[in-house]
């Protein structure tokens, strides 16, 4: 895989776009360092995530603990922008997308941040482990009702959107299988913990009530017996559909933006080719994701893929946040971010809308949202007193940046990216330059960063 | 009978407010067939009874939450559409909502019904506020390529680049701002988009800050977020700014447990914000020209499940005004098992395209044969006016 040879060297950009892709962005600093490995050797590292390159987890609780919801976000905020394993919490965000489950109906916080640690733990590992602790999972049990599924009393709501959202996808399955999965998880419920007030949050653990499940014989996508949950889950692992619809999640999370999911069965994916190379991946390997990762990562079409994904609410904050620098160390005031910034742009980390998740690409994106993401970058830019904005500063202070307008624009274009932009946007940043030419030179760049950060360029990963 | 379109017996155009009930509504426990046995035999447990049921003939009664509604209904401004639905009704949300937006059961689309509108209320595309959605995310019912519509997340603190303090340099940055977002031949299809809506965020900008300053009122709104949705719309109504779309959203309506508490709080939410909402609009008089339609993607399964609903078919929705002729429209679906469709679904009795074609041609004067793709029965339920 790797040759490990010596002189061997990452172009910056491509680096940086793995870094926004499997992370949520890098700093100038952290690509000159991780400039000096090869790439595969960078994508290994991400792949491989290791307890002492996380975020301790003592240390959080001490600075940031609290049973509030935004307690818990803010820690989340935090590992995004710190931690060096960032493919493992862009997995977690990646499931959490995949299998939305809201606090608006569950209003248990620390339901809800297990089933993230779940994410975390797991989500690089084998779709079967994934399923299966998902199944198990109170909080998606509570939210998908599976708690009220009983023998002869079938809820179908999980067994529905476990094969339509979470494995299969539309059109893989017949409504008689949803029933018979329906009916295979009945008594997969969890232990009631006790009320919040006065006893604070304690956790919901799994149960499995025999009395409630049903024993009688079921047919699931042609497999017939007395089938339970585990077997159900079994089953749809080998299916090749879930090989693809998972591909299809993966590539539409970290390459290039699809339709919506509801399409999927309908409309083809837009790189059959890759698809099928990591479909293939996860077919041979018994659905190991970190397997179809690699495929995907290491392939031509995610190198050229630049720039062709509109960035979550949750990338965008934490990528600017990462570059603004106020958050390197514990401080208090990362919850609003998680509370207040992404939600107005249309994602509450814990509380997707729907169990469908958050629409993507595209739809990120209408005036409002995209208001609101201008002033939030223009914002926390704001007069570059923030030590990541001074360290930029700096750089093209000290360096000729400044020499000619063009050489402005490429080099700040250059210092918070690499970013790539099209020639309107390049010539509109040019008359800047040019209107700003005999400003304070520390003004100017600070007020150039504003107006890159409000690009259109910017709002794409 | 005579057309209502763009004059509407007050001589100002015809607005339409869509208010989305998101998740799937009850249509069987929000308009009860309370007589029916069929009724109380399948909702052991989900069940109005009809000692609390609000009637409004020997067969059916409103929710008891949903008194606000029924006053309107008593005072004739509520038609009330049942059994809307199309054939092979789609059980999941997603696809189901997708095919509410776009009008479009048998194929995937990308054009909204109400975009499609906009491009024949506003052919040149004069006014980005022609269609205005309120809260999280833009519907795709409001979104077709090349379509310009605005969608605000707030509208007290709606502007550009308002941490920017210093006033010379926020004028400089938004002309730079303007360059970005002037759309190029080239870019790619999201690349475009993004462009377009940052050009229209900017020429709506102006005037919608202008709506909070411009708005008084003695009517007080419930604290929730339909009636927050629905006090802008007022608001935005009342300062004229030529929108003929609203668009708002009610979340929370998939019930699958614990149905009868949370579907209670959702109905009086929305009754309540309605009554108020109009009572705003009458004390502006502003009410007249105003139509409200409240729709969802599918109703639920006829049998409950011990604590909720599983998703089923045959949902209805509510035509509000004061031009609206009140009463009942087309038929409630059949409790006889015997015509259930998948053998446990309300049938439908009514097309939903036609629910569209009624509003479009009636209401706003447009063309609907493009936009529901082809012609359907059509509902009469508003007034007649004179000339």
């Amino acid at each position: 895989m790797s040759t490990g040879a010596v002189g061997a060297r990452t172009d910056p950009a491509l680096l940086a776009h793995l870094y926004r892709r499997a992370g949520f962005g890098a700093t100038r600093e952290q690509l000159d360092r991780l400039g000096v490995q090869d790439y595969e050797d960078t994508v290994e590292f991400l792949l491989n995530p290791t307890p002492e390159a996380g975020v301790p987890d003592d240390i959080l609780a001490r600075y940031m603990g609290g049973e509030a919801p935004h307690a818990y976000t803010a820690t989340w905020l935090f590992r995004m922008i710190n931690s060096e394993c960032q493919l493992q919490e862009k997995m977690a965000l990646f499931w959490h997308h995949v299998f939305a489950t809201g606090l608006a109906k569950n209003e248990h916080v620390l339901a809800a941040s297990d089933q993230i640690e779940l994410f975390r733990r797991n989500g690089l590992r084998d779709m079967r482990t994934i399923l299966l602790d998902l199944s198990h999972d109170p909080a998606m049990i509570f939210w998908l009702d599976n708690n009220e599924n009983h023998l002869g009393e079938p809820n179908e709501n999980y067994g529905r959107e476990l094969l339509e959202l979470f494995s299969l996808g539309v059109g893989n399955y017949s409504e008689i299988d949803i029933k018979n999965a329906a009916r295979a998880f009945t008594g997969w419920t969890f232990g009631q913990p006790p009320p919040l007030y006065p006893h604070g949050y304690y956790p919901a653990d799994f149960r499995f009530d025999p009395a409630d499940h049903d024993e009688g014989e079921k047919t699931f996508l042609g497999s017939t017996g007395n089938l339970d949950g585990v077997d159900i889950i079994d089953i749809i692992v080998e299916q090749p559909a879930c090989a693809a619809f998972i591909s299809r999640h993966l590539y539409n999370f970290f390459v290039a933006d699809e339709p919506q999911v509801p399409t999927w069965n309908d409309l083809p994916p837009q790189d059959p080719e890759l698809v099928g190379a990591m479909s293939e991946a996860f077919l041979d390997s018994g659905g190991e994701i970190r397997d179809v990762l690699r495929v995907m990562f290491n392939s031509d079409s995610f190198k050229n893929a630049r720039f062709k994904k509109v960035k979550s609410p949750v990338e965008l904050v934490v990528g600017v946040l990462k570059a603004v620098g106020e958050h390197d160390d514990f401080r208090f005031g990362l919850a609003k971010y998680a509370e207040s910034t992404t939600v107005v742009m249309g994602q509450k980390l814990l509380d997707p809308p729907t169990v469908e998740g958050w629409h993507t690409g595209k739809e990120w994106i209408d005036g409002g949202n995209l208001t609101e993401r201008v002033n939030f970058a223009v914002g926390e830019i704001g007069d570059g007193s923030s030590p990541g904005i001074r360290r930029i500063v700096d750089r093209l202070v000290e360096g000729d940046s400044l020499s000619t307008p063009e050489s402005f624009v490429d080099g700040t274009l250059e210092a918070i990216g690499p970013i790539e932009v099209e020639d309107v946007t390049r010539a509109a940043l040019v008359k800047f330059a040019v209107d700003s030419e005999g400003d304070d030179d520390r003004s100017r760049v600070v007020r150039m960063l504003r107006l890159t950060v409000s690009t259109p360029e910017y709002q794409f990963a | 009978m005579t057309k209502n379109g763009t004059t509407n017996g007050n001589g100002k155009a015809s607005v339409l407010v869509v208010v989305q009930m998101t998740g799937g509504n009850d249509f069987m426990n929000t308009l009860v067939p309370y007589t029916s046995g069929l009724y109380y035999d399948s909702r052991q447990t989900v069940r109005i009874t009809e000692d609390r049921v609000l009637s409004i003939n020997d067969k059916l009664g409103f929710h008891p939450a949903a008194a606000p509604l029924k006053e309107m209904f008593d005072e004739g401004d509520v038609a009330i559409v049942q059994g809307i639905g199309y054939e092979n009704s789609n059980r999941s949300h997603f696809r189901a909502m997708d095919i509410m937006h776009t009008a479009e059961p048998n194929a995937i689309s990308t054009e909204g019904w109400l975009a499609k509108a906009i491009t024949q209320l506003d052919p040149d595309g004069k006014n980005v506020l022609t269609g205005v959605s309120f809260g999280r995310g833009l519907p795709r019912a409001m979104a077709a390529p090349g379509v310009r519509v605005t969608s605000v997340s707030d509208i007290d603190s709606y502007g550009l680049m308002t941490s920017v303090d210093i006033k010379e340099q926020r004028a400089e940055e938004l002309d730079i701002f303007k360059r970005f977002y002037t759309p190029a031949i080239g870019s790619g299809a999201t690349m475009s988009y993004l462009q377009q809506t940052g050009d229209d965020v900017l020429s709506g900008i102006d005037r919608l800050q202008t709506v909070p300053g411009r708005y008084e009122s003695t009517v007080e709104y419930a604290d929730n977020p339909i009636a927050k949705s629905l006090r802008d719309v007022a608001r935005t109504h009342i300062a004229g700014l030529g929108t003929r779309i609203f668009y708002v959203q009610h979340a929370g309506y998939d019930h699958h447990a614990i149905e009868m508490p949370a579907h209670e709080k959702l109905l009086d939410e929305l009754s309540g914000a309605l009554r108020d909402f109009m009572a705003d609009l009458r004390e502006h008089d502003a009410a007249e020209e105003v139509v409200v339609y409240a729709f969802t993607e599918f109703g639920r399964r006829v049998q409950d499940n011990g604590s909720g609903t599983d998703h089923g078919s045959g949902g209805g929705a509510f035509i509000v005004g004061e031009r609206v002729d009140g009463g009942l429209y087309a038929e409630y679906p059949s409790l006889d098992p015997k015509t259930f469709a998948n053998g446990e679904d309300l049938a439908h009795t009514f097309d939903f395209r036609g629910v569209y074609a009624t509003l479009l041609e009636q209401w706003l004067s447009v063309d609907s044969v493009d936009i529901v793709h082809g012609k359907y029965e059509q509902l009469q339920p508003f007034k007649v006016t004179q000339g």
